[in-house]
């Protein structure tokens, strides 16, 4: 299950630096428009609450977006950005849950904290982007270096 | 009106993460592997992202409302506790896990590129 596998990847700086500014943007938008933080962490669990959530339409509205973002990119460039993924499939559910559970209870991941956050200098939102940023290195360095090894 | 603005912007951040590298769980942890493959492309990606927002959000929070709603939603709790920081570290560990933030993981998969394709290698 922990078998080692590492696809190497290229340096992008300015494919990643126009990505960064891009969510950086419909950050500033999301909050121009409706005054909201863009965390991909509450608008999922907007949708994804069974109860009748309050103004749950944005956040579909938002959602329905994300997922058009890679086809207009294929549709505009005859391709989607690559997704590998160097995980096996157990590994892949585990750390899908441990992300589940943490964003829950962090109330919320990389979008939410570690840009809208860290944007407003939130001292919650930079405690907890130091925070996972720390144990995902960890944990890479974990299942790379130690375990894997 | 609102469902089509917030539709732009979920395409907007939705183009973004594509193209930042931010979905694709390889270049995610090798961000993070820098002492094996490390790519650090994705400096730029929070850097562009948290520098865009610092200056947007100073224009923006000037207004005393948002354009599309009565007021601004922003978190107030300003607790630094176990929940939060226990909350934040098992995200971390299972995002070193799987290479998926949520954001990422919304997103739809090019059909040559799906797990199937990964699981196959070594």
């Amino acid at each position: 299950m922990l078998e080692l596998s590492v696809i190497e990847t290229a340096f992008t700086p300015w494919q990643s630096l126009a990505g960064g500014v891009l969510i950086g943007l419909a950050s500033v938008l999301l909050m121009l428009s409706l005054g909201r933080i863009m965390g991909a962490t509450g608008i999922l669990a907007g949708v994804l609450t069974p109860s009748a959530h309050p103004d749950k339409g944005w956040r579909l509205a938002i959602l329905a977006g994300m997922v058009s973002g890679p086809l207009a990119l294929l549709v505009l460039t005859g391709a989607m950005p690559a997704v590998e993924v160097p995980v096996s499939m157990p590994m892949l559910v585990l750390g899908g849950f441990l992300v589940g559970i943490g964003v829950t209870y962090g109330s919320g991941c990389t979008s939410g904290h570690g840009v809208c956050g860290m944007a407003r200098l939130s001292r919650r939102s930079i405690a907890a982007t130091l925070t996972f940023m720390l144990t995902t290195g960890l944990t890479v360095y974990m299942i790379r270096h130690v375990l894997g090894a | 009106m609102r469902l089509v603005s917030t539709y732009l912007i979920g395409l907007i951040f939705g183009v973004g993460i594509s193209i930042s590298g931010m979905a694709n769980p390889a270049k995610v942890l090798n961000f993070f592997d820098i002492a094996g493959t490390w790519d650090p492309s994705l400096v730029f990606v929070m850097g562009g992202a948290v520098v865009v927002a610092f200056f947007g959000y100073k224009i923006v929070l000037r207004r005393p409302t948002p354009v599309l709603d009565a007021k601004f939603h922003l978190p107030d709790n300003p607790r630094i506790d176990a929940r939060l920081l226990g909350g934040s570290a098992l995200f971390g560990i299972g995002w070193g896990i799987a290479g998926f933030c949520p954001a990422g993981r919304c997103l739809p998969w090019a059909p040559d590129r799906s797990m199937s394709s990964s699981l196959s290698l070594p």
